[in-house]
């Protein structure tokens, strides 16, 4: 009965835990119901992306068969997706005991878990599903939910409250955007499932189809925090509690980017010389003045997460600039680099949080001054996280710039190449701003402890980092099947 | 306060249980005209809540007191989603009615409709009511709602 | 041109109204002055979806065993149900935070708020 139902599955076991760890009276029982279902879920999607032999699997909601029911498809694509979300959220879940206790009011810490295991479930929900408006319900379960999650940083600054509000506004923004989109694509095909969507497009009226991927588009983007409509992203994760901060900034925008890829590949595949107009002329230069744009910030920065944040934004901007070149190697990079990407950020995170709950003040360039002795173990892991961003090798950050890299050179963008390893290069002069203040100037304050729980499981994803640097085939493995996945096998 | 008014007073304790009522009916004329989950729970929340903007936050309090409409949120939740599970468990797919009733797969329909609507309905009144609570009861230091403020 | 409007103008008060709930998002400082424009924004968007549905003589969407109707179509309404549910859920949390800035900043206009803003934003150097 597990066997056939996993797609479901999936999805099922963290919303409807999400309502049981709600009802709990204390933080720690919680909590451990909380790991418990991501552990559950994280081993769900193990075994569905591992049995099988690769072939798209649809699950039909209710007994309905598509395209009059609802679907969730478990092709390549989403099951790496699937496979990443889970694999950090038992990370994040991990770390989150010490800090959840430290950041946020008793009363309050089971409906946060609450509210954490809601956002995973909504983003596993996003990523499985094959129908346009389900993909809508899912985007705004899981925004909600983050919002909520942010806003519990008020405890701690309460600017987390303005930065929730314009989060809630501006992501809400967007997802209409996103359904006018679908409103479209409905009105001249009459159907809501993607493969469905993918068939009937090419023969229906042009315009209509042109406005709702326009539509759909640019709703998608600002929940992607793709530039210029990111700029709710550095005050949301900056003033998250730090727990949260970890959790959505490995997750929560790499699925908008999913969404973005099946939208522009899966739904409007048939009409490539729309989408090469869209993906040449609009994210491409969008992507190359992110990259640019949030490495640039993000040396100007003082605060480190707001500074974490920055970089997200010109991460992001590679990998939709991977998206937007179009062929199956770049589309295989840009998957790449969302697995990586994610690992490296969720560490980064965890590691400034990890800082800000021992110094009990907020990290910024001056407060972190010759940590690197005082806490060791954090720091350096710290430091294993900063290497892999700006891509050295044995680094999980280093396989990503080269399959990207190798891909733009494939496709004949030397200009781009360029652009992607100059601004690879900036990255180091940030990277190397807190390196400099951390290790090389001594130490004033008093004798810091450092505990195990929070800084194990920050090794964990650090080393991750460097397993996936070395031995790199599983993900390149699942990403070549998610880019084939995701264009049908036509590119 | 308006309880003082004879006219609100009367008029709030004639029409209290009409709004339920009319609330149920809806709730179970889904199948066959407009209605269902979230309707019928918005119009069963507004009987609650006129009786506690006439008479008053502590006799609301005392008639629906907040931890148990709390409670109602997550068991609405949980009776949709346990319909889905003993689908599974019948060996269907998830929420799949079909499976509920093995002999007459349109009856398996209907009664899987019927929870899943009751299961809205439930969360959705609960989900109003609290609403109402944190914000008509905001900043009253002597509410002991779910614990949420203060 | 004035036949395009007669015949579409009910798409025409879907694009007047998004229009006015983004304009209104936009340009008005007060915090729930914002939510009320995200509001009448989506009811646009409702009412696009449910003109949408609208089947030329056709009559509303409930079976009537007896008599042999054309129906509009019922699936945008469902979709809009689930849509509104999403608006209401957003609009109350919204409004929820706005009550918390307003405890924590003293003031719901959003000059105020980023004026209060500029000074230290932490309010107090939080337990460890």
């Amino acid at each position: 009965m597990i066997m056939t139902n996993i797609p479901g599955l999936i999805v099922v076991v963290p919303l409807l835990s999400a309502v049981i760890v709600a009802l709990m009276p204390s933080g720690g029982v919680a909590w451990v119901l909380t790991l418990l279902a991501t552990i559950a879920t994280f081993a769900l999607t193990v075994i569905n992306a591992t049995t099988g032999d690769g072939a798209t699997v649809s699950y039909a909601l209710g007994g309905w068969p598509p395209p009059w029911g609802i679907e969730f498809i478990s092709d390549g694509a989403s099951r790496l997706m699937a496979l990443i979300i889970s694999f950090l959220s038992v990370a994040s879940t991990l770390y989150a005991n010490v800090l959840i206790k430290k950041e946020i009011h008793e009363k309050d810490q089971a409906r946060v878990y609450g509210a954490w295991l809601l956002t995973i479930g909504g983003l596993l929900g996003l990523v499985m599903t094959g129908d346009a408006f389900n993909l809508f319900v899912f985007l705004e379960i899981s925004s909600l939910a983050s919002v909520t999650l942010v806003a519990m940083g008020a405890g701690v600054d309460r600017r987390a409250l303005i930065a929730g509000y314009n989060y809630l506004v501006i992501g809400a923004i967007g997802a209409t955007f996103y359904v006018i989109g679908v409103g479209f694509c409905y009105a001249v095909t009459g159907t809501l499932n993607m493969a469905d969507l993918a068939v009937r497009l090419p023969g229906a009226t042009a315009a209509p189809v042109f406005v709702g991927l326009a539509f759909m588009v640019a709703g998608i983007m600002v929940k992607a925090a793709a530039f210029p409509v990111h700029m709710w992203l550095p005050a949301a994760y900056g003033y998250a509690p730090s727990a949260v901060s970890s959790l959505l900034a490995a997750i929560a925008t790499k699925a908008s980017i999913y969404v973005l890829a099946r939208v522009v590949f899966t739904i409007f595949g048939g009409l490539p010389d729309v989408t090469d107009l869209l993906l040449n002329w609009v994210i491409l230069p969008l992507s190359v003045m992110a990259m640019f744009a949030g490495t640039i910030l993000a040396i100007y920065e003082h605060d480190l997460k707001k500074l974490l944040a920055q970089s997200s934004i010109a991460q992001i901007g590679y990998i939709t600039l991977a998206f937007a070149i179009g062929t199956t190697s770049s589309i295989s990079a840009g998957f790449i680099h969302m697995a990586n990407h994610a690992m490296i950020k969720g560490g980064l995170f965890m590691a400034v949080g990890a800082l800000m709950v021992t110094i009990g003040k907020r990290v910024t360039m001056s407060s972190i001054e010759g940590l690197g002795r005082a806490m060791p173990w954090t720091c350096s892991a710290m430091l294993v996280c900063g290497l892999s961003l700006i891509g050295l090798p044995l680094t999980a950050g280093f396989i990503s710039k080269i399959y990207l890299v190798l891909a733009t050179l494939d496709a004949g963008m030397n200009v781009i190449t360029g652009l992607i390893l100059l601004s690879s290069a900036l990255s180091v002069l940030y990277l190397w701003k807190i390196v400099e203040v951390m290790w090389m100037r001594p130490y004033k304050g008093k004798a810091l402890a450092e505990n195990i729980l929070i800084y194990g499981p920050l090794w964990l994803v650090a080393i991750a980092n460097i397993v996936f640097g070395i031995y790199a085939k599983p993900i390149v493995d699942l990403a070549d099947a998610a880019a084939r996945a995701i264009t049908g096998g036509a590119l | 306060m308006m309880s003082s008014n004879p006219v609100f007073r009367v008029t709030t304790k004639i029409l209290f249980a009409p709004i339920i009522v009319y609330g149920l009916y809806v709730q179970f004329h889904g199948d066959f005209g407009p209605g269902g989950g979230f309707q019928a729970g918005v119009i069963i929340a507004a009987a609650f809540i006129l009786y506690g903007l006439v008479f008053g936050m502590v006799a609301l309090r005392k008639l629906a007191p907040p931890r148990i409409v709390a409670l109602f949120m997550a068991i609405g939740v949980m009776i949709y989603g346990g319909v889905g599970v003993v689908s599974l468990l019948n060996g269907g797919n998830y929420l799949d009615y079909n499976a509920l009733d093995h002999h007459d797969p349109a009856h398996g329909q209907h009664l899987g409709i019927l929870l899943v609507e009751l299961g809205v309905g439930v969360t959705v009144t609960s989900v109003m009511m609290v609403l109402f609570f944190a914000f008509a009861g905001y900043g009253d230091p002597k509410a002991e709602d779910d614990g949420g403020q203060g | 041109m004035l036949d395009l409007i007669a015949s579409h103008w009910n798409y025409l008060i879907v694009v007047v109204l998004m229009l006015i709930g983004l304009y209104i998002v936009m340009s008005r400082q007060n915090l729930v002055k914002k939510l009320v424009g995200l509001s009448i924004f989506q009811t646009a968007l409702f009412l696009f979806y449910i003109t949408l549905g609208r089947i030329d003589g056709g009559t509303a969407p409930i079976i009537n065993p007896d008599v042999d109707y054309v129906y509009s179509n019922p699936l945008p309404h469902v979709l809009i149900l689930t849509a509104i549910v999403v608006g209401v859920a957003t609009t109350a949390l919204g409004l929820a935070l706005t009550l918390r800035i307003n405890d924590a900043f003293g003031s719901i206009e959003e000059d105020e708020i980023l004026a209060a803003k500029a000074e230290d934003g932490l309010i107090e150097e939080k337990k460890s």
